[in-house]
């Protein structure tokens, strides 16, 4: 029989029971849109339509557009790549080690945060493909087919091009893994649907789903070897692109403590990204029965964790300028405290390793708006953590001549913009027409971990 | 459509009922066609006596594929078809080669493992779904009893099917995707 422990916390309180679930996830597919839901789509496509014009006007003059120069030639963009990146991260990392470990608070929120990595993803991905110049010639350039320049290769010494390896493969299987997740799901609906047009695009998405006893053993022998195959991922992907840094021999970028920070970072950045958006849901969809305070709290611990992580990795960071008695070295580091950057690092000392230590205060931890704040805070400081890494190394060159600043353009800002439109875009629409919760897997937790079996006991 | 079969249906409303219920059931040497469930039961599978999954056979084959690729595919482009030094590094330099490898390794271990997954499952777009009673996908478990396969007597069987704890035993020839009962389910 089945054993609710007396310690911890149901992870689905109000009783449910398993029809309840299919009841509250279906119906939000099949009913018509909120009100609130209208109001959030079209404030994403609006930003999106305002952010096409900065991307069309991008592709069309050209990346001199952005506010780069000879000196700072990476800034913005590869900011913004490595930071949505890295927010993609805790989606895999919440479906793929979660699962791993075992974890039964993963079921309610794996949905939501791996179609936050996909689109995080195609939103980073942008950055890179742009930066080319030619964007629609830009993938014949990066992978290795054949061309019209005689048999010339791409460079397999480069980690620019382990970073088009690592991000393609992390798409497409993170991809793979969410819509095996999602087909069993589509057969609930399609079995629900009474819309002959919904009944067709849900039946060709469940792809003839059953559930068959043979069907779910192979299920989840791919679901265990999927998360197995993505845990190793999720550390190289970020690793990979630390190493887009780490290999070269600018002042500041040129540690071995690269991989492991950045792959923390990343967890860091995308927990609060996943904390921003689920609230939001949680709110908007009224889970909040799904979603409690305990998963809150859980992905809080994450926060802390990985921000005390990143912190540690910026002091240590310090220490080895300090003792590898690089002069260089040195003189990055004591800039980009002092420097005319000042502020950016400040702003992520104060976002990223400051302000989530409140999160040891049980109070702030289930507090459903200071979490919300702190979300916030933690992902802009994480994107000024990018920020000073790149420009700050960047903008003071080994020729003091040729010494420069930065400043955005408005069409860094747009594009940066436009991929928040995109972004929230597609989630909506993802929140509307798909499940946004995996019922099969807080199904099958229900029973042993839910508040119906708690308050009986 | 083709001709509904003869099947005995058994709901059942519980998962720990239902192992129980086919650890019964055969027992009593019933030969089971399928059991449908909502989400996954974990240890039907023992229950109903199958095999253990090979995918991650398939996995491992598919994994190894993609790395022997990986590694040939690099040595021939940077090795034999177009040999350039780069940053003073071998033309085959092995160190440099290993994300790549990493990647297409996983990448096609992915891909392999699922391609296998959706063949030996039947999964394709417009795939008929075998469903006996809508509620399979909602949250009652679906032992289905083949009568031509098993020589007993059709009321017997019933009784067994109800001895192990099913909550209702349905007729059989209600057919896939029975509409009728659809109507009365949906909401």
């Amino acid at each position: 029989m089945q054993v609710t422990s007396p310690v911890r916390e149901p992870l689905v309180t109000g009783g449910k029971t398993i029809h309840d679930v299919t009841e509250d996830v279906c119906s939000r597919v099949e009913q018509a849109p909120t009100k609130s839901w209208m109001v959030a789509m079209v404030a994403s496509i609006s930003l999106l339509l305002f952010g096409s014009y900065f991307v069309y006007r991008t592709l069309w003059d050209g990346i001199g557009m952005w506010g780069l120069n000879k000196t700072v030639g990476w800034a913005w963009d590869i900011t913004n790549f490595v930071w949505w990146v890295g927010i993609g991260h805790a989606g895999t990392l919440i479906s793929a080690v979660l699962l791993l470990f075992r974890q039964k608070w993963r079921t309610s929120i794996n949905r939501a945060a791996e179609a936050m990595t996909i689109f995080a993803v195609i939103c980073a991905a942008m950055f890179p493909l742009v930066h080319m110049g030619r964007v629609w010639i830009g993938f014949l350039w990066a992978l290795p087919l054949p061309n019209t320049f005689g048999s010339l290769w791409v460079n397999f010494n480069s980690p620019l091009l382990w970073d088009v390896f690592a991000i393609s493969t992390y798409f497409s299987v993170s991809l793979v893994f969410w819509y095996i997740g999602l087909i069993p799901d589509f057969g609930t609906i399609r079995d629900r649907a009474k819309n002959p047009i919904s009944k067709a695009i849900y039946g060709a998405l469940s792809m003839g789903w059953s559930g068959s006893a043979k069907a779910w053993m192979h299920y989840e022998a791919v679901s265990l070897i999927l998360a197995g195959l993505a845990t190793p991922l999720v550390l190289s992907v970020h690793t990979i692109v630390s190493f887009d840094f780490a290999t070269s021999v600018i002042p500041g970028w040129h540690t071995t403590i690269f991989p492991p920070y950045f792959v923390a970072g990343a967890i860091f950045s995308g927990f609060a990204m996943v904390l921003t958006l689920m609230l939001v849901t949680r709110k908007v969809y009224k889970l909040e029965d799904y979603i409690t305070m305990t998963h809150i709290e859980y992905m809080n611990y994450v926060i802390i964790t990985t921000g005390s992580i990143v912190g540690c990795a910026y002091i240590t960071e310090f220490f080895v300028a300090w003792y590898s008695g690089v002069e260089a070295e040195q003189y990055a580091f004591i800039n980009r405290m002092t420097g005319p950057y000042w502020w950016a690092y400040w702003s992520m000392m104060a976002c990223n390793v400051i302000s989530p230590q409140a999160f040891w205060f049980k109070r702030v931890r289930r507090s459903l708006k200071l979490t919300f704040i702190l979300s916030i805070i933690v992902n802009i400081g994480m994107w000024f953590e990018r920020f000073v890494i790149i420009v700050t190394s960047l903008h003071r060159d080994f020729l003091p001549s040729s010494w420069a600043m930065f400043y955005p353009t408005r069409y860094d800002v747009g594009f940066y913009l436009f991929t928040f439109g995109l972004f929230f875009t597609l989630f909506f629409a993802f929140a509307k027409f798909f499940p946004v919760i995996n019922m099969a897997e807080v199904k099958s937790v229900l029973k042993s971990s839910s508040g119906e079996i708690a308050d009986k006991k | 459509m083709s001709a509904p079969k003869n099947y005995l249906i058994g709901i059942y409303d519980d998962e720990d009922v239902l192992l129980h219920g086919v650890k019964k059931v055969r027992d009593n040497n019933v030969k089971i066609y399928e059991v449908f469930t909502p989400f996954p039961v974990h240890g039907l599978e023992h229950a109903l006596g199958y095999e253990r999954s090979r995918l991650p056979i398939a996995a491992f084959l598919f994994g190894g594929l993609g790395t022997t690729l990986a590694l040939l595919m690099m040595t021939y482009m940077m090795g034999i078809d177009w040999p350039m030094i780069i940053g003073g590094k071998d033309h085959i330099a092995f160190p440099d080669f290993i994300p790549v490898t990493f990647e297409l390794t996983v990448l096609l271990a992915a891909f392999g493992m699922v391609g296998t997954f959706f063949v030996m499952v039947g999964l394709k777009p417009y795939a008929t779904a075998e469903v006996y009673d809508v509620r399979q996908t909602d949250d009652k478990h679906v032992m289905i009893v083949d009568l031509d396969k098993n020589k007993m007597d059709e009321e017997v069987l019933r009784q067994i099917i109800k001895d192990s704890g099913a909550s209702e035993v349905n007729d059989s020839n209600r057919g896939l995707n029975n509409e009728k009962q659809q109507e009365e389910y949906a909401v």
